[in-house]
């Protein structure tokens, strides 16, 4: 079985968030750039799991960007991917991305495409979907939990106030979120390992953007926090029906 | 041209986040000068006709069996064929669990420019511009969507519903849908309960509240306020609530009218998925907790002593 994880590098999640360049560029001075976290602990790590069960199972990466896209790709590789693709472009858009994507999942043949459920930069839970539609596959988003029975899959995913069961037979592409699996850590073999595993950059295919960032903005800032005495507690209850028109 | 909604159920109810997205729907089309119709699929409880008073002039209702169990591609099949049909160039979702699902294949099969997590109405004067949420809720993005097609995926709570009166007509429609390849065998829903992110107001505890025996306070102003419950991943990964309680980053992003959280620090990764909400209120008896630099509203003191009386002064209020 082949399954391809797609790997997004985004800010840490503790990263202070600035902009440049009259509000039209994120400000990455300071940051520093992890895998998005739904990729890394649900998608990958899930992968891993079932090449675990299964060692005849290839990993595969893919992540869209430029070069200093490669430690994260390369951490990836050290979790426990077998090899990377790195897709030279940067964008903003999903559905570029996404295009991207589908076009390596074509060529490689895979029987399962995992994302995480959305990145913490962009927060659009579209690639999942995108990349389903232009394969033309089913897409289980939001999945906590994935096993497999033969080209059988079996997946639960969230649904407003509970969950659902759902069977699917492969190829499919899942969006993964809290549930799916546990944050690992690299370990020194794994590092190591990974500095000889393969990392192909490739070209971007030729696709044109649907949307474009044409700026940012920060929140208005918070007026503080308006103190209510311990003893008064009832005030808090005025407070909100008559300032804040909240209950 | 033309507003399309997808005007999403469950068990054959409409979702609050649909009024939302008919309601913003109407509003589009009105900035447009254009008129807004809705999409419902599979069967339903609800009479489509009444939708109306939302601002919704037609409902196209596609009660196909193939629709009966939640299948992405089965869904974008049927919306794609009503909005090529109606001739829609703008599409409304609400960003919930189906609109993600659903609203980024309609996208590619259309061709249509997706901003998913929008704020409000576009800016239209030139290019058709949407706010969206970024950085879980850190910063807001503009986006200019440059396809003839847009579609947009509205943040729940985001927008208010709006009731103007009026009668939809509703139409059958007849989609030609494939078999679905997902099989649905089980939908499991906590009965009794108002879904987080289907919540006005949430009341969420922490840590500090010590134990799972001790959440009878948090639930009792629940109650009174009509609230759901909520929790922070400790509490979810020490079992003393259930994992559909968590919000935060890796649980349920949520955005409520009113977020009360009780004995909660506010470690960054919680508010990443909270701090969408309008007024957000932190009880908490550390008045170092740096959950207090997002709050509007807060208390430094002990929740056992504070709560009880505080769901006492809501319960007086309430009558």
């Amino acid at each position: 079985m082949k399954i391809l994880v797609c790997i997004s590098k985004t800010p840490d999640t503790t990263a202070k968030i600035a902009f440049t360049d009259n509000n039209t560029k994120f400000d990455t001075n300071g940051v520093q750039w992890i895998i998005n976290p739904y990729d890394e602990w649900y998608a990958l790590v899930r992968a891993i799991e079932l090449k675990e069960a299964d060692p005849a199972t290839a990993i595969h990466l893919v992540t869209v960007g430029g070069p200093d896209a490669e430690p994260i790709i390369r951490k990836a590789l050290a979790l426990g991917g077998d090899e990377a693709i790195r897709v030279n472009a940067e964008s903003h858009d999903s559905y570029y991305i996404a295009s991207q994507i589908a076009a390596i999942a074509r060529e490689g043949g895979y029987d399962l495409v995992f994302t995480g459920k959305e990145t913490i930069d962009y927060n659009g839970s579209s690639i999942g979907g995108m990349v389903a539609e232009l394969l033309d596959m089913p897409y289980v988003s939001l999945a906590t939990h994935f096993t497999l029975n033969g080209g059988q899959a079996s997946l639960t995913r969230e649904i407003e106030g509970g969950e659902e069961v759902c069977e699917v037979s492969l190829p499919l592409v899942v969006s993964c979120q809290k549930g799916m699996a546990e944050q690992r850590i690299p370990n020194m073999r794994g590092i190591m390992a990974a500095r000889t595993k393969p990392l192909k950059v490739v070209e971007p295919a030729a696709v044109d953007a649907f949307t474009e960032v044409v700026g940012f903005e920060l929140p208005p800032a918070k007026a503080g926090v308006k103190l209510v005495p311990a003893d008064q507690p009832e005030e808090l209850v005025r407070l909100l029906k008559e300032e804040a028109k909240a209950i | 041209m033309s507003v399309l909604v997808f005007i999403d159920q469950s068990e054959g109810h409409l979702k609050k986040s649909s009024l939302e997205a008919m309601s913003y729907g109407a509003a589009l089309a009105a900035q447009s000068g254009t008129e807004a119709e809705g999409v419902v699929l599979g069967p339903t409880q609800e009479d489509l006709s009444s939708l109306g008073k939302y601002g919704i002039k037609k409902i196209h209702h596609v009660n196909n069996p193939s629709l009966s169990g939640f299948d992405a591609q089965a869904y974008t099949r049927a919306i794609a064929q009503v909005a090529e049909k109606t001739g829609a160039n703008m599409i409304v979702f609400s960003n919930n669990v189906d609109g993600k699902a659903i609203a980024p294949r309609l996208s590619v099969r259309m061709k249509a420019g997706l901003v998913s997590g929008a704020t409000g109405l576009p800016e239209t004067g030139g290019d058709f511009i949407v706010k969206k949420t970024v950085f879980s809720g850190k910063g807001y993005a503009r986006i200019a969507v440059k396809t003839p097609v847009k579609i947009i995926a509205l943040n729940p709570n985001a927008f208010t519903v709006t009731e103007a009166g009026g009668t939809a007509e509703v139409l059958a429609f007849d989609a030609q849908i494939d078999t679905p390849k997902i099989k649905v065998t089980a939908v499991n829903k906590v009965k009794g309960e108002i879904p987080l992110t289907e919540a006005d107001i949430v009341v969420s505890g922490g840590r500090g509240l010590k134990g799972p025996e001790h959440w009878g306070i948090l639930e009792d102003l629940a109650k009174a306020l009509g609230a759901a419950t909520a929790c922070s991943r400790p509490v979810s990964d020490s079992n003393w609530r259930p994992h559909h309680e968590h919000v935060g980053q890796t649980g349920i992003a949520i955005a409520p009218n009113l977020y009360i959280a009780i004995g909660i620090s506010g470690a960054i990764q919680h508010l990443a998925g909270v701090n969408r909400s309008k007024v957000i209120v932190v009880i908490n008896k550390d008045p170092e907790a740096p959950f207090f630099k997002a709050a509007d509203y807060g208390i430094v003191g002990d929740a056992f002593e504070v709560v009880p009386r505080i769901t006492e002064a809501v319960r007086r209020l309430k009558g």
